[in-house]
């Protein structure tokens, strides 16, 4: 059935530790990096003075606009609304979804019962339920921490169960035989081998908890993040609705590169270094 | 699971749940929850009015231009990068970024540039489907046995044949995974558009529906555009495992 | 009677046979590694030579630079008197991994070298049906290669380069993914191939005993960067049954003589 495997060949994002021995331009990771960044502000430049449209501010025109944000303390403000229901929707996700997968991987009837409904909403729009999630609660922080979750939760779920159903069986094997309980065989053996797995799960469920609380805040709170990206854009001030998504975005890769970076540190020894 | 011996599918436990929502909502406990029965009820309903259909109509068709365009576009710039290193090291970060960002904030900028219609549907269908459907093509072509193009080399192939003929092919497992995880993320794109510009197809429903507290036919949308994201990663499915199965020794 | 002809050192080449292939003067290095060095070889036309070294030493290298899919750092290979620098329709390569498409049947696959080419359909599976049937695989063609066991793989393989009708036959260890069984088979029918074919094979191989077992000439090679080191002629009489050759004194003498050969390398 769809949706248990999880999206293949990403490229990594954390910083390459690859070295490059020859001289060639072209071998030079960093250098190639900062290329590529300088080539998109070029083509946004380039495209923002043609202009591509009249909505279409140019690069050096947006970054002004976000040093401008940043200096009169409406962007750090918007951030302190938008992360708070975010950091709650991800830690409490965090705590439900291993549970829960953890659960379901173990016991095969939460197996049966659960893992369907969530393969159902990882697969599908669960955005729909937003709206709704205001109705009932309302527009503040319970309505934006609940559409965190909602899209958080099927996620980590999901991957903590494909991790603690695929955990290594002579490992087990060995623990039992060397006459490990049943707690022990779970907590030396089962979770340590699947938190790495558990792990990428959790960064998969940041990135859709991002997603959650920017719909939730454009949708339906006017507050945060979303309600400034509104706001300027019913200004037509458009560098200034340029520079919120932009910096929205570039927290959720950073937090994501930052997370990658924790997860090979930790638990992945074999990728640490070349 | 088994039940005295009989192999339950995984899947039957949402019959259990329906059951459980039948209960939840004949109880009266939560307004938002009206039985199960009413909600399939107001579906049929729902299907045979010209509201819907046109809704339908106008969602089908944006998803269909959007994944379309991001198909054509997508599957050549991931075999560009997969077999292109320089165009992978430039483009290959952006591609990341963009395929794990919360594009949902990208939407308003949509709807200033493509306006409130019609277009804006199909740019966000486009711009939620296509990064995964390059990453997955570049991931299989960087996946290729190099003795298979050595191969072609060896027997002479021309540039274009080593493409039409190996890589393609090569890769075609993960390219099919990687439309597959597409269209569930376009499927995705089309229903935030929709919702965030709130006047066209499913969203303008939605918005009704919500509005007017008619939770019957809300939830009888929610199950349709669910059948329907299911329905179709389910059939792509199907087509990538008749591919396995001649691309199964690999 | 028969006596191995040893002719140990590199600068002793063989006294100018027909050579259909000519190796002159090749190095190549990838980064620092100096993978090959100064290589001068003949490869006579008609006979199997086998390329035979330790793990690493630029076996698959050279035979890669013959076929024209790497490039050398210096030297020249020349095909019937003409420099080539890239794969031609003279030479076929067979795979270690063998190569196939997995998505094409063996038929498709054997006629696939000939697809390439701009043959007609009709015409190219006729061609490749008789070469599948003489590879011994007549009744597979409609089969996938993941339907077929490893040494049959190889055949389909081989099929493929004997019937796009190349004069040299380049073999990347093509049994070191054969199961022990097909292999001994597998030799029995490139012995029988090769007198059939009038066709001139290069063989790389790990293994002294196949060497010994197939080959007209074994050119030995030193480890990195690799030289010649020695060249042999087994001359084993390959008329007689196979078994009685792996018994054969003479046979088991040049594989005992190879192996204190190559016992230096080996740590
Ligand atoms: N593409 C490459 N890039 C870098 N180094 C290479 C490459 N191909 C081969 N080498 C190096 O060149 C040397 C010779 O390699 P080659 O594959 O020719 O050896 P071989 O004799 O075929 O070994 P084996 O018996 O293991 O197949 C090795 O040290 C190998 O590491
Ligand atoms: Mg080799």
């Amino acid at each position: 059935m769809a949706g248990v495997g999880t999206e293949g060949g990403a490229i990594s994002l954390a910083p390459s530790t690859g070295r490059s021995d020859a001289g060639r331009w072209q071998d030079n990771p960093t250098l190639l990096r900062v290329l590529s960044v300088v080539l998109f502000a070029g083509i946004w430049q380039i495209a923002g003075m043609i202009p591509v449209s009249f909505a279409f501010p140019t690069f050096v025109d947006t970054f002004t606009a976000f040093l401008g944000m940043i200096a009169d303390g409406s962007l750090p403000k918007a951030y302190l609304s938008t992360l708070q229901p975010l950091i709650l929707g991800v830690v409490l996700s965090t705590f439900l979804g291993v549970g829960v997968g953890t659960l379901c991987g173990l016991w095969r009837t939460g197996e049966w019962l659960f893992i369907p409904i969530f393969i159902v909403l990882q697969a599908a729009p669960v955005a729909a339920f937003i709206p709704m999630v205001t109705f009932i609660y309302g527009i503040g922080m319970t309505a934006k921490t609940l559409a965190v979750m909602i899209l958080a939760l099927p996620v980590i779920v999901l991957n903590t169960y494909k991790a603690v159903r695929n955990v290594n069986v002579s490992l087990i094997a060995m623990c039992q035989s060397f006459l490990g309980t049943r707690w022990q065989v779970v907590s030396r053996i089962i979770l340590p081998d699947a938190s790495p797995v558990i792990f990428a799960g959790l960064r998969l469920g940041v990135a859709a908890g991002f997603v959650g609380v920017v719909l939730a805040e454009l949708l339906i709170t006017p507050t945060g993040i979303g309600d400034l990206i509104t706001f300027h854009r019913s200004r037509a001030n458009y560098a200034a609705m340029y520079a919120t998504i932009a910096s929205i975005i570039a927290l959720s890769t950073l937090t994501l590169v930052a997370l990658e970076w924790v997860e090979t540190r930790m638990f992945r020894p074999e990728k640490r270094g070349a | 699971m088994t039940i005295f011996g009989y192999r339950i599918p995984m899947m039957a436990s949402l019959l259990v749940w329906c059951v459980a929502w039948e209960i939840v909502g004949r109880l009266d406990l939560m307004i938002m929850v009206p039985p199960f029965s009413e909600v399939l009820r107001a579906a049929v309903d729902l299907v045979q009015t010209p509201s819907w259909q046109s809704a339908t109509v106008t969602t089908l068709r944006a998803f269909a231009i959007g994944m379309a365009l991001s198909i054509v576009v997508g599957v050549p710039l991931g075999i560009l990068m997969g077999r292109i290193k320089l165009a992978d090291e430039l483009l290959g970060m952006w591609v990341s970024i963009f395929s794990s960002a919360p594009l949902s904030a990208l939407v308003p900028v949509l709807m200033i540039l493509f306006g409130f219609g019609e277009k804006t549907i199909i740019a966000a269908v486009f711009l939620f489907a296509i990064w995964i459907i390059v990453l997955d093509t570049r991931a299989g072509v960087r996946h290729i046995s190099p003795s298979l193009i050595e191969m072609a080399k060896s027997y002479g192939a021309t540039k274009r044949a080593l493409y039409v003929k190996i890589i393609l092919w090569a890769a075609l497992p993960e390219i099919l995974a990687g439309i597959r995880l597409g269209l569930i993320r376009g499927v995705k794109g089309v229903v935030i558009g929709q919702l965030l510009v709130a006047i066209v197809g499913y969203g303008a429903l939605f918005e009704t529906f919500s509005r007017n507290f008619r939770m019957a036919e809300f939830w009888a949308l929610t199950i349709i555009l669910f059948a329907f994201a299911l329905l179709i990663s389910e059939l792509i499915e199907r087509l990538e495992a008749k591919v396995e199965f001649y691309a199964g020794a690999r | 009677m028969r006596n191995a002809t040893l002719r140990k050192g590199p600068t002793l080449m063989p006294e100018p046979v027909d050579a259909i292939v000519e190796v002159r003067g090749v190095s190549k290095s990838y980064g620092n590694v100096e993978a090959l060095r100064g290589i001068d070889l003949d490869f006579p036309r008609g006979k199997l030579t086998s390329l035979l070294g330790p793990s690493g030493c630029g076996k698959t290298t050279l035979l890669k630079i013959i076929a024209g899919l790497v490039n050398a750092d210096a030297g020249t290979i020349s095909v019937n008197g003409r420099t080539v620098s890239k794969p031609g329709p003279e030479r076929a390569f067979v795979f270690q991994d063998f190569a196939l498409l997995p998505w094409a049947t063996v038929l498709r696959n054997v006629a696939f070298g000939l697809e390439l080419r701009g043959k007609a359909a009709a015409e190219r599976e006729k061609i490749a049906r008789h070469y599948i049937g003489e590879v011994g695989l007549a009744g597979f063609e409609d089969k996938y290669p993941h339907e077929l066991s490893g040494g049959m793989r190889q055949r389909v393989g081989l099929a493929r380069a004997l019937s796009v009708d190349a004069d040299v036959l380049l073999l990347d260890e093509p049994f070191s993914a054969v199961d022990e069984q097909n292999r001994r088979k597998f030799q029995e029918d490139l012995i029988r191939l090769r007198t059939t074919q009038n066709k001139t094979f290069i063989f790389v191989t790990h293994s002294i005993e196949e060497a010994v077992y197939i080959s007209d000439r074994i050119v030995l090679l030193s480890p990195r960067p690799g030289r010649i080191s020695q060249i042999i002629e087994p001359e084993i009489d390959r008329s007689v049954d196979p078994d009685r050759i792996h018994r054969d004194k003479h046979y088991l003498d040049t594989v005992e003589e190879i192996w204190q050969g190559l016992k230096q390398y080996v740590d």
